[in-house]
């Protein structure tokens, strides 16, 4: 595809073993600027009137148009539209190809507006963070989805910014049953300047953090999926399997952090012991669908658990 | 009658099912009303492992069980595996 700049094997690696993509400042202030009038402005807080009313009338006033799920992102928003020459910059639907093959489906989206606290005193509601939560429900798929997350405005830590913990995408979870981890080892929050995007995997834990500034926040998810192969969609380079079997445990010196096997096996620092290992095999069955190659293998954590010829099976 | 004295409970969840392992996720929930924690609110733990808290007067009222692992599901993962409840009493005039 001229002009779509397919994501990288490194990128791609990434994804797989972290659950997220950001590009900052991404969307040019032009767009930033329409979509913030197309989303339109909440009603101010008064005392007494609740926020799900006003939330309500934000939405049933923002240009943003109802759309069915099934529909082919393509053809989802209007021409000229802010959230369509989104869709449309390069970057983007490079990245969605990478991911999702060549004709993506949209699923839902939905304005998340983060209120201040005058807001919550005028409605006598609670100003919190989102309990941490896997969006949907029980999924257990090898494939993924993705949500596009854009910020069309800066986000400062005040304004509380999603939360997010790299590298939860691959456990199945329901929901918010996880709501009682109130704080994990390595989350990031999204500080991010206006036009930032993260590109999630469906599966990743996050929340929308509280926010104690003096405006709304703005945040615009769109959740995407597949509606054929997402096998070597991306700008795929071969690579000897000797690449990914590298030395393990004696180690003389530390290994460039860069490569694909490396940024494949990174942990996370909320990695329990154990099961951190068994997060880095659930990266490599990700990586062998997404390339097709049943025998892919990294750092011998498969090879060993796998028969070494025809007549050995498991046992 | 209400009852005098409130409860605050810390979760923690540790990197193995050792209490001296390093703790790796946390929650905290405050009955005194003197605090109100919430998802996200701190980017570092109470405290550096189990033992830590207990030495520092938390009261150890649940440990997650060690469950042996399915067959088929080995791999599998959902939820995180070493969560510790503790609690501390406070008194309340």
């Amino acid at each position: 595809m001229t002009g779509t700049p397919l994501l990288s094997d490194e990128q791609l690696a990434s994804f797989v073993a972290r659950g997220f993509l950001r590009f900052d400042a991404a969307v040019p202030d032009e767009i930033n600027a329409a979509f913030l009038v197309e989303a339109g402005e909440a009603p101010e807080a008064a005392p007494g009137r609740k926020l799900r009313a006003t939330y309500g009338e934000l939405l049933a006033g923002a240009a943003i148009p109802e759309i069915a799920p099934g529909t082919p992102l393509y053809d989802a928003y209007p021409e000229g539209s802010a959230v369509r020459r989104l869709l449309d910059l390069p970057l983007v639907r490079g990245a969605l190809r990478s991911l999702l093959g060549a004709a993506p489906v949209f699923d839902h989206h939905f304005l998340h507006v983060t209120f201040p606290p005058r807001y919550h005193q005028g409605g006598g509601g609670e100003n919190v963070s989102q309990h941490t939560h896997q969006d949907s429900t029980i999924d257990p798929r090898l494939a993924f989805d993705v949500q596009v997350m854009y910020y069309p405005h800066a986000v400062t830590r005040q304004m509380g910014g999603t939360r997010f913990v790299p590298g939860t995408h691959l456990r199945k979870v329901s929901e918010v049953a996880l709501g009682r981890y109130q704080n994990l080892r390595g989350q990031q929050h999204m500080v991010c300047e206006a036009g930032t995007l993260l590109f999630l995997h469906h599966g990743i834990w996050h929340g929308g953090g509280v926010n104690v500034s003096d405006r709304t926040r703005t945040m615009f998810k769109i959740r995407i999926h597949a509606s054929g192969s997402q096998q070597r969609q991306w700008n795929r380079v071969e690579r000897p399997a000797s690449e990914f079997q590298r030395p393990i445990f004696l180690v003389k010196a530390p290994r460039p952090p860069d490569s694909v096997a490396a940024i494949l096996m990174a942990p996370e620092p909320w990695f329990e012991q154990d099961t951190g290992r068994l997060e880095f095999i659930n990266r490599i069955r990700l990586w062998r669908y997404l390339t097709a190659d049943p025998n892919f293998d990294a750092d011998y954590w498969m090879t060993r658990l796998e028969p070494h010829d025809e007549a050995q099976g498991v046992v | 009658m209400m009852a005098r004295g409130r409860q605050k409970v810390l979760v923690l969840y540790l990197a193995n099912s050792a209490l001296d392992s390093q703790v790796i996720g946390w929650a905290v929930y405050d009955g005194t009303g003197e605090t109100r924690r919430m998802a996200g609110d701190a980017d570092a733990p109470p405290y550096a492992t189990g033992l830590a808290a207990l030495l520092d007067g938390w009261r150890l009222i649940q440990a997650s069980q060690l469950l042996p692992h399915a067959r088929g599901e080995e791999f599998d993962l959902a939820y995180l595996k070493y969560e510790f409840f503790f609690e501390q009493w406070i008194e309340t005039p």
